[in-house]
């Protein structure tokens, strides 16, 4: 499965559309992450706890909308696009989308 | 009385101390390192339109840079107060350059790791999944950027 974030893939024709797919997923932090978090805020820093959630939730996101697309029998998924949304304190959505297409290498 | 105000003041002034002693040798080191990871990166085209010209034959997939930088007491503390006023929050305008910097840095590395020569169509988003309390005077960025990797 080729995953772009532009609408074409440099070297593959698209030949066939079959539609958006997303994926999403809403991820709390956790007490112990907070706490670290809470110290980071007075020295500054990375917050290693929070990248990594960051992280998970946005590869679960990508492997959702993968899925969809490899139901519809896609092969490739352009224009990818990632947005989040605050749904309650301390939780974050984390939303994947594109569109699913059938690529064939070009000759 | 004086020592009735030194005890009230006195935590504050100590965390204050601390941020900006901690905070501003943290801040330095982060920035001497992103710029050695940046030059070993320069040989890499990062462009944010959607096509590249031609020349180039093979898309490598997304990659993506992540990252969370949390603010020091002393750079929230002197927002907190700059926002009483108004105007502009540079000490939290450092800490937006460090984020997109350092998931730029990491996006790019990753793209390198695969082998590509360019990465087109960069697009930075933030996200709020850390947004604690208002009341207690800390900000964190959330950063990602994302682009398509090619050969």
């Amino acid at each position: 499965m080729i995953v772009v974030n532009t609408e074409t893939i440099v070297g593959y024709t698209i030949c066939e559309t079959k539609g958006l797919v997303q994926g999403n997923t809403i991820r709390a932090k956790h007490v112990g992450r907070d706490l670290a978090a809470g110290l980071k805020n007075l020295v500054g820093g990375e917050l290693v706890g929070y990248t990594e959630l960051l992280i998970e939730a946005r590869r679960q996101a990508t492997e959702r909308m993968l899925a969809q697309a490899e139901q519809l029998g896609a092969n490739a998924v352009v224009n990818v696009r990632f947005t989040t949304s605050a749904i309650t304190q301390g939780a974050a959505e984390l939303y994947a989308y594109g569109t699913a297409v059938v690529v064939e290498r070009e000759a | 009385m004086s020592w009735v105000l030194l005890i009230q003041l006195g935590p504050v002034v100590a965390l204050l101390v601390l941020g900006f002693s901690v905070g501003s040798f943290v801040e330095r080191r982060h920035l001497r390192r992103l710029a050695i990871r940046e030059l070993a990166l320069a040989d890499l085209l990062v462009t944010a339109s959607r096509t590249v010209e031609s020349g180039r034959s093979e898309a490598l997939g997304l990659v993506v840079g992540e990252v969370v930088i949390a603010s020091d007491y002393f750079k929230s503390f002197v927002a907190r107060l700059r926002s009483i006023v108004g105007g502009e929050l540079g000490t939290f305008e450092s800490l937006m350059e460090r984020a997109r910097r350092e998931a730029l840095v990491r996006m790019l590395e990753s793209a390198k790791g695969l082998g590509a020569d360019s990465v087109i169509n960069v697009r930075f988003a933030t996200s709020n999944i850390g947004s604690m309390a208002a009341k207690r005077p800390s900000a964190m960025v959330e950063m990602y950027a994302y682009g398509t990797a090619i050969r």
